[in-house]
Parts: C-alpha cells; structure tokens; sequence
C-alpha cells in the first residue's frame, strides 16, 4: 500500500509539471504587458523597460519558464506585481477560507447527496423518485453565482438573519456552504441512484436474501458497501468542479479566499499570483484524487490486491 | 450494387431515428425540455421582432423600475427594458453554448479518434495531455484562458470549448480502441480503404449516440460556465446583453431592483434545466439498457 | 414429506408480454431424499427454487396459486419475518454462478458468519470461529477467512457458497446448477463434496441441473422439466431405465456415449416454445417424434404407475407405451 502511494506520488510530478507548462503558456498569451499597467500610462519608455527587466520579462519564454520553475520548486512562487509580498505568503493567508468552504460543503454535499440517491433508488418509479431526480436535476442546473444572490436576496435583504457577505464567523458561512454544496449534493444523489439500481439487482443481494439476513443488513452492509465505491470515484472527478465553484462562490460572497485571490489577480494582471494560484488549485485537485484513491482502495479489496499486486 | 446497400443503410438509419423518438415521446419531461429549448431558439432567431424595444435603448422607460404593463420585467439602472434584453441574451447564450460545444466536440472527437484509432505513443502523450487539462478545474482553466487573452465574446467560445475537449476525446477513444481490433476493420483495412475513410466510416457512427447525449449536457455547461465567467466580468463585456453580465450589472442594485438579478438567473436556470432534462432523456432513449 | 409443491403457478409480467415461467408444478420431497430437476435452460427450474424460498422478484413476478408446505407449515402464510427465519436457517441455496453470488467487497469468512449470526443467537466471535470450521468442512484452510472472494478460484468460491448453504445445518437445500459455471475436473470435486455433506448432515437436497450425469451421481428421485411443467417424474432407476416421455428419452439421447458410435447422438430438433406464446395441446407436441392428432389440441393429464408419473397422450389414451 505504501509503495502504492509512493507510486501514485511520482506519478503526479509529469502532470504538475504538464500543468505548470500549459498555465505558463496561457499566461503568456497575454497581449497586454503587465509592465505598462503597472505603471499606468503615464511611464516613460525607460521605466518600462527597468520593471521588465526587474521582472525578468525581457528573457525568453523558454528562460523564463525555467526560472519559473526552478523557483517553484524551491517554493519560491515569485512576487505579486501588485503588492511586492511573496505569493506563496499571499496564497496560504488565503488558504484558510477556501479549505474551510471546500469541507464544509463536500461533507454537505455527501451528507445529503448520499441518502437522497438512496431514497429515490428504493422508490423507483414513484412520486418520491420523480421528485428527487427533478431535485437532483435542479440542483445541477441552477447557476451558483444565481442562487448565491437570491439566497442574499432572501435571507439578508428580504429576511435579514444572516450575513451577506464576509468571512470570520460561522454565520458567514451558512450560504456560501449551501450555494457550493448544492451542485455536488446533486451529483452525488444521482451518482447513488444509478449505482444503487445497478446493485440491488445483483446476484449476491440475492444471496443475502437468501441467507435470512434481515432488511437492514442487507442495505447496509451488502448493498450500500458497493454503491459507494462509484460515488466515491465521482465525488473525485467532481471535486474540480467544486474549486470552479470555490472562485465563484468567493465572489458572490466577498470571501477573501484564493479563488478571489485569483480573480483579482487576473483584473490586475497580476501574473505570479495567476501562476501560482491555479497551480496550488492543481495540486489540491490532485492531492484530493489521490486520496479519493486510497479511499477506493479501501472500499474495493480487489482494487487493493491488484496495488498490492504493482 | 452499392445504391441498394446504401438504401438498406439509409432504411435501417431511418427507423432506428423513429425507435429513438418513439422512446423519446413516452418521457414527458424531455419532451417538455425539448419545448422549452425550441422556444428558446426561436426566441433567439426572433429577437427583433418579438423584443418590445432595442436592447441596448436607454430610457427606454424609467430607471430601475419594477415590473409594469410596458416593461413586464421592469428596467435597469440606465432605463434599458429588461425584458427585451433577456430575449436578445438568448442569442448570445445559445450561440456561445453551440460554438463553444462545437469547438470541444470537434477538437475532442478528433483527437480521441486518432489516438484511439493508432494507438502507442500518440495515444500516450495526448492521453497524458488530457490528464494534464483534468487536472486543473475546468471553470479555473477557462477563467485563466479568459483572463490572459482577453475577456470577448470569441475567447470565451474558445475557453469554454478548450476546457471540454477533453470528455469528448475520451468517449471517442473508448469508442476507437473497441472498435480497432475488430475483423471489420481489418477487413476495410484489406480491401483497401483508408485510415480516414474507416474512421469517419466505422468508428464515429459507433460514438454517436454518447458524443450526442454528452453534447446536450455539454451546451447546459457552457450556457452556464460562460454565464459565470461573464457574471465574473470575465466574458462578455457590457452594454451587450448577455445574462450573466446582466446579472453582475443588477447585483449593485439587489436592495433596490432585485428583478435585475432575478430574471436573467432564472432564465439561464430554466434553459440549462431543459436542457439537461432533454439530455438526461436522450441518453435514455438512445441507450434503453441504462434505464431501469 | 419434508416439503411438498402442489400446483405452483408462477408468471412474470414484462413488456414483451406475460411470460408463463412455471404452470403448476408438484413434488414432494422426503426427509434426506434428493430430487433432481432436470430440463434445459428456460424450462423454469430457477423460478420454481426462487418460488420455495419465496424470492421471487415481485414484480415482475407474480405467484399465481400453488401451495408449497415445508416441516408441515404453509410457507405462504408466513410472515416476512417468519420466512426470514426459514431461508438460509431451515432451507439454503446454492446459486449458479459463484463469481457474481459472493459479494465482493467482504470477506469469504464474514459471509459465512453473518448467516449463523442471523439465525442462531451467536455472538460475531463465536460466529466467526464456526464460520471457520465451516470453511474446513468445504476442505478450504480455515485461515482463508480473512480474504475477499476474488481471492479465490471458481470451484473455491463454490465451496464457500456451500459452506453458507450448510452453516445453519438445514433441512434442505436448493442447489440451482451448482456445477454449471465450473470447469468439468472442478465439477466432480464439488458433486463429490455435495454429496458427502449432504449424507453428513442429513439434508434433503433439491438439485437443479441440466447434466443427467450429475443427477446420476447425486439424487434418488427425478422430476423433468419442460415449458414449466413436470413431464416425467420417478425414481432414478425408473427416469434412466424406463424413461416413457418422448422429452426425456430425447435427453438421453443427447449424451455422448464413449461405448458407441458418435453418430448415434441425436438432438431434439426445435427449440423450447416461447413462454409467452405457449403452444395449445401438449407444449411438447412441436418437437416430438411421436406427436399425434390429439396431442396438438388436449393437454396430457398426470398418469401414474408404480410411483411414476408422466404426463404424454401415448399413455393417457391407451395406457401402454411403445
């Protein structure tokens, strides 16, 4: 199992660095020069060319990945253009909302996508069914950024019991968790659903029943320890999704997370926090897949014997 | 010869068309969701003739007024009638939703054809390419995407597309090495034809019901990743009426003029709900395996 | 009787349309006696064992009448939870297919344990040391218990599916082909293992098969099945000695036989009728060699001699075979 780990580790290095690359270059697409909006129109051409200089623009894409790189490595993200602070500095002061609003619904999400899936599954085709499935496919449609500010509309303006913005005290945290939560818990409650029909039609239900164990026991035990192994897989697939939903949600909200870090960073074109933004994104989203995994692996011995197995 | 197996070819198409709609009529759902999103197409090709004003006409009533007789959605803060600019959004909204789907489908399907189809090293590197787009968040790579090209209409198709390339190479993949290894193939292969001839021939007609179902789902997504990155001043910049931005606009005014926020989020959460009923329905219909 | 099926109808409803899976099938089986129900794939000798455990899939399925009474309790009056008590304590099956009948993501020795938790009042420890035992019975290593069935190989996720049959030590088991998913040289392991647990533990046996050689080896009494009904039923020596349904006699003739000529096998010709659209008359009637006028419009009533029973128009009108 270690050396699995240890595996799937080594494995991440050529996708980071792919991603490093391909941020890279999307950056530097960029028509604009920093430089200039920088210093505002008003800066003479001398200027400009001392703050590229500064800023290592004069160099070659090539050079200047490399540099980009090397530095990464040693946990060097550069500097903001806009505020001169150390971007990894900038990225772990706003670390702390986005992890709490990432956990806050994804345990939201499970907590209400798992049991919703279930209840349609064992009222297929009834009331209950159509019900959940027109819930689940609401809540996979509706735009975020949307439900945010009519949940704001609702529950800050209208009914003012909760703030519309901020972060620092739980309350803040109510509706920002929900708006983020509500496109997973949809997913996941799908996900279950169609698991769950897979399952119960198998034959080693049909064995339990057979052996006299009790409804219970069967659901829990036999049934749900299969439905979950997909769920899990695309609660993994989706988590990117989520981080998507992070930046808008941070928007909608005035949270001072990396997402609106990011955001704003693209407003100034404020490329090392770009950079170094989306590349703490990936990582996250990569470290979040292998740990989803290793829960896999947990959950499906035959997935365990074959890691035993590489 | 040839005219009598392609008549064969073309009956066969035709009534396996009407199975798929046979199904399709029983689920009321995706029939309403078909409805709403023909609608709205004719909404988007009739704009000018069914908007009660132009959508960019200032003053056309008073400012940040609330629903009345002649502006049945009321006005925004520069007197514009809001409902003639939610009718004019869906223009924007279904042409970038298209276009965008049109960019990921084609480039995906291309590249999960080619590299299905030879396999080795090229699957490898694309493949690998692939993991690479998954691992950043599809909504993060076209806000970067946006953010360093600009934010304009044709960049956000191109964003929005790019960051989809990736399921649609996927199923077509799937589809390409089931397919490669099969004695038909080889068979083509032997009586001459050539690799393109096979792919367009063999491989793509054997994906189609997926790559269709996936690019329903996949306009939803972009109607809604490119609503989002306009509501993020990312996408389409004003005074063009495009929803998002329409909302991003209202938000200032959401003490005052919550109709400002409220009709055009409702308006993108109805058509991406239609669409994705029409889809869920699709799939079903197409593939009657899945359903249960 | 231990058990006794009386006139057990049972259809499923489906788009295609009503399918007649099994119409009114009787048997009874004694204390330690073993049945064999012979017949091809189709024939409804799946849903005739679902129906005595009473796990038919309701719907699609529905049983239409029938009475089937085990130790002399009517089992459809029971209640769920009466009948829980039954299945895998008093009566036990063994399924067809051992890759997909074991639940993969649990432990071999885990399955086992639960149905002895369920019904005898064990804790999971005391549970699991039988569990144990049960796997030694099965002539598996007791140390296996830890590991996941794809551990394991077809004809030992076999053995594990008797193990659980046989941990409650019932009065029956249902064996539904048991031998059919497994390699010939495994096959005769297993019937081997069968048997012997079966004399062990003093079990009656119902053994579902479409394999004459193996209900040779294992079962006192034959019932044949065709088109859900029993055609031929008698003991061993009467069904492989004096066969009288044509159906049957054609089953004999499709097994090779080492001493004689190859040619000589000969298959029933035709295919069995679509349970939804039953033929009138004798629903063998299609297929046989010896059909006649009345067997296409009457339906053959039981005859009895000496204990056998079969249902032909070659009997019931004259009263004499060939």
């Amino acid at each position: 199992m270690l050396r699995y780990i240890f595996k799937r580790i080594v494995f991440l290095v050529p996708v980071l660095l792919g991603v490093s690359i391909l941020i890279f270059v999307i950056i530097h697409l960029a028509p604009g020069d920093p430089a200039e909006t920088l210093l505002g129109p008003s800066a003479t051409a001398q200027d400009l060319a001392e703050l590229r200089e500064q800023l290592g623009l004069d160099k070659s894409l090539v050079l200047q990945y490399f540099t980009f790189l090397t530095n990464t490595l040693k946990g060097d993200f550069g500097r903001s253009i806009r505020t001169n602070n150390s971007v990894l500095e900038e990225l772990l002061d706003r670390f702390e909302p986005s992890l709490m609003l990432a956990i806050f619904s994804m345990t939201l999400a499970v907590a209400a996508g798992i049991p919703l899936g279930v209840l349609a599954a064992l009222r297929q085709n009834t009331w209950v069914d159509t019900l959940c499935n027109f819930v689940a496919l609401l809540g996979f449609s509706l735009p975020g950024f949307w439900l945010g500010l009519m949940l704001m509309l609702l529950f800050s303006i209208m009914v003012p019991i909760l703030p519309s913005s901020g972060y620092g005290e739980w309350k803040q945290l109510i509706m920002p968790t929900v708006v983020l939560a509500t496109n997973t818990t949809a997913v996941i409650a799908r996900m279950t659903r169609s698991s769950m029909l897979e399952v119960v039609r198998q034959d080693y239900v049909r064995t339990a029943k057979a052996k006299g164990l009790n409804g219970r026991l069967i659901l829990l035990r036999h049934i749900m320890s299969n439905v979950l192994i997909p769920v899990v897989t695309v609660v993994g697939l989706h988590f990117g999704h989520m981080l998507g939903g992070v930046v808008i949600t941070e928007t909608v909200f005035s949270i001072p997370g990396v997402g609106r870090l990011i955001i704003d960073a693209i407003r100034f074109q404020d490329y090392p926090v770009v950079q170094g933004g989306i590349l703490f994104f990936a990582f996250c989203l990569s470290l979040v897949n292998l740990g989803v995994d290793l829960i896999y692996a947990l959950l499906d011995p035959r997935i365990k014997a074959q890691y035993r197995a590489g | 010869m040839p005219v009598k197996k392609d008549a064969v070819k073309k009956d066969r198409r035709q009534s396996q068309i009407g199975e798929i709609w046979r199904r399709l009529r029983v689920n009321k759902g995706a029939v309403a969701g078909l409805c709403v999103i023909l609608l709205l197409t004719a909404m988007a090709v009739f704009a000018p003739w069914l908007a009660p004003y132009g959508p960019n006409k200032m003053n056309a009533g008073p400012r940040l007024a609330a629903s009345s007789l002649k502006h049945p959605l009321g006005t925004d803060s520069f007197g514009r009638d809001q409902l003639s600019r939610v009718i004019y959004g869906a223009r924007i909204s279904l042409y970038v939703g298209f276009i965008a789907v049109g960019i990921g489908a084609v480039c995906g399907g291309f590249i999960g054809a080619v590299v299905g189809y030879y396999g080795g090293r090229i699957d490898n590197i694309l493949m690998r390419l692939m993991d690479v787009l998954l691992a950043v968040p599809q909504t993060i790579l076209a806000i970067a995407i946006v953010g360093a090209l600009g934010a304009n209409l044709v960049n956000l198709m191109i964003a929005v597309g790019v960051s989809q390339i990736p399921r649609y190479a996927r199923i077509v993949r799937a589809s390409a090495l089931s397919v490669r290894g099969q004695e038909f193939i080889e068979a083509a292969r032997a009586i001459g034809a050539s690799d393109l001839r096979i792919i367009v021939e063999n491989i793509l007609p054997n994906c189609m019901a997926p790559i269709i179902v996936q690019s329903t789902l996949g306009v939803a997504s972009a109607i809604l990743s490119a609503a989002a990155l306009s509501f993020l001043g990312l996408g389409i910049q004003p005074p063009t009426p495009e929803w998002g931005s329409m909302l991003s606009l209202g938000r200032q005014y959401m003490r005052n003029a919550p109709h400002l926020t409220f009709y055009p989020g409702l308006i993108i959460a109805v058509v991406v709900l239609s669409l994705n009923i029409f889809g869920d329905g699709l799939r079903d219909a197409l593939d009657p395996r899945l359903r249960q | 009787m231990l058990l006794s099926v009386k006139d057990l109808c049972v259809k499923y409803v489906t788009f295609e349309g009503i399918v007649h899976a099994v119409n009114g099938v009787s048997f009874d089986i004694p204390e330690r006696g073993t049945l064999g129900l012979v017949g091809e794939s189709g024939a409804g000798k799946t849903t005739t064992a679902l129906s005595l455990m009473r796990l038919i899939p309701v719907p699609p399925g529905i049983v239409e009448r029938g009475k089937i009474s085990f130790e002399g309790r009517d089992l459809d009056a029971l209640s769920g939870e009466e009948m829980k008590k039954i299945r895998g304590n008093r009566i036990s099956m063994i399924f067809q297919d051992p890759m997909t009948s074991l639940n993969p993501v649990l432990t071999v020795g885990l399955q086992i344990a639960e149905t002895i938790a369920a019904h005898q009042n064990m804790s999971e420890r005391e549970a699991m040391k039988k569990a144990r035992e049960m796997l030694e019975k099965v002539q598996i290593p007791a140390a296996r218990y830890k590991e996941y069935p794809h551990e394991f190989s077809g004809g030992m996720r076999q053995r594990v599916g008797i193990a659980m049959a046989l941990a409650c030590n019932p009065r029956m088991i249902i064996a539904d082909e048991p031998t059919t998913a497994l390699d010939v040289t495994i096959q005769a392991q297993v019937i081997e293992l069968m048997r012997d647990l079966r004399d062990e533990f003093s079990t009656a046996m119902m053994l579902i098969t479409h394999d004459l050689g193996v209900v040779g080896e294992v079962c006192d009494r034959v019932a044949v099945m065709y088109a859900g009904e029993i055609v031929e039923e008698g003991s061993l020596e009467q069904i492989f000695e004096h066969a009288r349904h044509p159906y049957t006699n054609g089953l004999f003739r499709c097994i090779p036989d080492i001493d004689e000529d190859n040619s000589r096998i000969q298959p029933i010709s035709g295919l069995m009728p679509d349970p939804c659209d039953l033929p009138a008359g004798c629903c063998f009637h299609p297929r046989c060699p010896e059909c006649m006028e009345i067997c296409r419009t009457r339906k053959p009533a039981p005859f009895t001699e000496n204990g056998q029973m079969v249902r032909c128009c070659l009997y019931t009108r004259g009263g004499a075979g060939q």
